[in-house]
């Protein structure tokens, strides 16, 4: 099919094909579903009651994480030690039981490969790039970084894959947001992609999918590259993409679902014609410079809210959009900001370092190299480190990291989604502020009344020590 | 699912401006293992006010959410539509909405309308005292008032919701074609196709 040059996102779709119609609606493969337990139930109470079963439990895989409480799980004789929030157990529990019932592997909350599903995806290398993987999971886009087509299905759409493992999609348009240049120092992915999401704002990228390209980008980790792609949701977008390069195929090496052999080698062929084609067009191209970027804080209840650490919390008048503008007041008046305040007076009270975005072990090293040897501020009353998944917690004591934590003040948890939503026991309280490495941002998304600044892992650490939002630069500096 | 072909009734003027889903139904109310009784969370922090259109006598119950661009936007989660369906409303009219949301809603018998914010303007006026009808046969969305707003519908997706069809089931008879696309993907990408876990490394 050599045919007109075509982007990434478009050769990935075409090997997926499995039917047109003829309004161009496709019955699109899908490769990879990570299953987990919030919006799994009903999906699997719909098949229970319609008497269908799993087509392809092999291509599927279950991880509670939302729920699961950080601290312990099991006592000192190895039991399970029970979850007071009876409807976290419920759903829990119902994990537990649709896995073996439809024959899906489902990775504990005791297994040492227990994590967040988008950390343990790439990390089992279940995820693979040029695959199409979804779950029940808005920053499903986050296995882009590796190159694969990956994004957030309902629950009946968790229903069709598993029935089907096929999904009725229509394509859609193609934006490249290309990030050219060099970072500059304490300029991390998380400045990049909260940047990236103030310029196109929270409804820029819908109806899109983004390929994040440029000399910026290609300079990433995997690890930066999936914290990247993880936030495309944030711009409205289907799903973010990043092309597999070297890198990606040495991350994905060895791991524990990756081909191996003579597959390894006809699947690197394959990812490396992945790549956008020369003259393949984008329907929208946006262009940054790197030197533009700053580390980057959120100040209001939207992605979007995105300024520099170096700068100033807006005045509602500073936007154009009267709805923007009414939005802005809400948000100030949530948020507790007065228009003018320098971000770096704002005082802390929590700290969390965890989430999709960015609990991977380059975000704890980031996070521990600001820390250590230096301790949190004593008006953060709560700072918390939430590695990604059991692997990445084991790797971090390896390395020593949990105890620069531990030594800085900062308690170390079990893997899951914690204080990112409010779903289990880690919240932020009413009208408290939490400089946060997740991706949301949204009134009581932390707990009812948390007040979400959105920020790096360095950035958090900074924070945490001066006990304000702080500009790691001038930590690193003095 | 049951067949749509007109909603008609009290519109709820609401108008606001990207509603995140985490705003139509809270993060609690996903703790559920069932899809019924979500309707009671249903803008729960925007009804904590006496005075909310949702519950005041005039539009409790109504069929149709009128809201601003980018309805539906945030979280993925399928329990937004259940809440609004549990609300009663089985139609939303919005400049823009989320893609996820518009797809969970469709897949749950609830239409979603994309007018022009003019039209959107005019019938938040309307919908203050008069009912508002959408045909979907036609397409288009009308009042007592000779107002007539004609709108855009997948093709796909209207026929789904005028015969009321199950996707899941629609798709599940097209069971030879994917047997077929496993076929060949098993040759051209073996390592897509069958996933090993390798022995010694991770085995749960
Ligand atoms: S960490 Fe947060 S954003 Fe990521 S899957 Fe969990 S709840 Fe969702």
């Amino acid at each position: 099919m050599a045919t007109r040059p075509r982007t990434l996102y478009e050769k990935i779709w075409d090997a997926h094909v499995v039917e047109r119609r003829e309004d161009g609606t496709c019955l699109i493969y899908i490769d990879r579903h990570l299953v987990h337990e919030v919006t799994s139930p009903q999906a699997f109470e719909a098949l229970r009651l319609a008497g269908r079963p799993v087509r392809r439990p092999d291509l599927t895989l279950a991880v509670p994480d939302h729920n699961l409480p950080t601290t312990a799980r099991r006592d000192a004789q190895g039991k399970a030690i029970p979850i007071a929030d009876l409807e976290s157990a419920q759903q829990l529990a119902a994990l537990e039981r649709n896995a073996p019932e439809f024959g899906i592997r489902l990775i504990g909350d005791a297994d040492a490969e227990q994590g967040i599903v988008h950390v343990v995806g790439p990390e089992q290398g279940f995820s693979l790039p040029g695959a199409t993987i979804v779950c029940g999971d808005s920053h499903t886009a986050c296995h882009g970084g590796l190159g694969a087509l990956a994004f957030g299905i309902g629950t009946s759409e968790v229903e069709h894959v598993l029935a089907t493992q096929t999904l009725l999609l229509k394509q859609s348009r193609t934006m490249e947001v290309r990030v050219e240049g060099d970072l500059g120092p304490g300029v991390t992915a998380k400045d990049v992609v909260l940047h990236i999401g103030g310029l196109l704002r929270a409804s820029g990228g819908t109806g899109y999918v983004i390929e994040y390209t440029g000399s910026a980008i290609r300079g990433l980790s995997i690890e930066g590259r999936l914290t990247i792609s993880n936030m495309a949701i944030e711009h409205g977008a289907r799903a973010g993409l990043i092309a597999p390069d070297d890198k990606t195929f040495a991350y994905v090496k060895g791991r524990p679902y990756a081909p191996n052999g003579a597959e390894w080698d006809a699947a690197v062929a394959w990812w490396r014609s992945l790549a956008t084609d020369p003259g393949a067009k984008f329907d929208k191209v946006v262009v940054i410079d790197a030197a533009d970027i700053v580390p980057s804080v959120t100040w209001g209840t939207s992605p979007e809210d995105v300024v520099p650490i170096t700068g100033t919390v807006p005045a509602p008048e500073d936007f154009a959009d009267p709805s923007k503008q009414d939005a802005a007041r809400k948000s100030l008046e949530y948020m507790g900001l007065e228009p003018g305040q320098k971000l770096t007076d704002v005082e802390i009270q929590n700290v969390f370092i965890g989430s999709c975005t960015n609990s991977r072990i380059e975000d704890l090293r980031a996070a521990a190299k600001v820390l250590k040897g230096r301790t949190k501020a004593s008006n953060v009353r709560w700072a918390v480190v939430v590695p990604g998944s059991g692997l990445v917690k084991q790797q971090a004591e390896a390395e020593g990291l949990d105890k620069v934590f531990i030594a800085a003040g900062f308690e170390w948890r079990e893997p899951g989604c914690s204080a990112c939503l409010g779903m289990n026991p880690d919240k932020v309280p009413a009208g408290e502020r939490c400089a946060s490495t997740s991706n949301r941002n949204f009134v009581g998304r932390q707990g009812p009344g948390s007040r979400t600044h959105l920020v790096s892992p360095a950035t958090a650490a900074a924070s945490a020590i001066a006990g304000k939002l702080a500009d790691v630069r001038e930590l690193a500096e003095s | 699912m049951d067949a749509v072909h007109e909603v008609s009734g009290r519109a709820i003027p609401f108008g606001l401006k990207n509603v995140d889903t985490d705003v139509i139904i809270p993060a609690k109310w996903l703790k559920t293992i069932t899809r019924d009784g979500m309707g009671q969370g249903a803008f729960e922090t925007l009804r904590a006010n006496p005075d909310n259109l949702f519950d005041s006598p005039e539009f409790k119950g109504s069929p149709i959410l009128i809201a601003g661009d980018n309805f539906g936007c945030g979280s993925s989660r399928e329990h937004a539509a259940w809440a609004l369906l549990d609300l009663g409303i089985t139609a939303v009219i919005a400049p823009s909405f989320s893609d996820i949301f518009s797809g969970n809603a469709f897949k749950n018998g609830i239409l979603t309308v994309v007018l022009p914010q003019q039209a959107i303007d005019r019938l938040m006026e309307v919908a203050r005292t008069d009912p508002v009808t959408i045909d979907l046969e036609h397409q288009t969305v009308t009042t007592p008032f000779q107002d007539r707003f004609p709108f855009e519908i997948d093709p796909f997706r209207k026929h789904c919701l005028l015969n009321g069809l199950d996707e899941v089931g629609l798709t599940m008879a097209r069971g030879d074609a994917i047997s077929s696309y496993e076929d060949s993907a098993r040759t051209a990408m073996p390592w897509l196709a069958h996933p090993h876990l390798h022995q010694g490394e991770h085995a749960a």
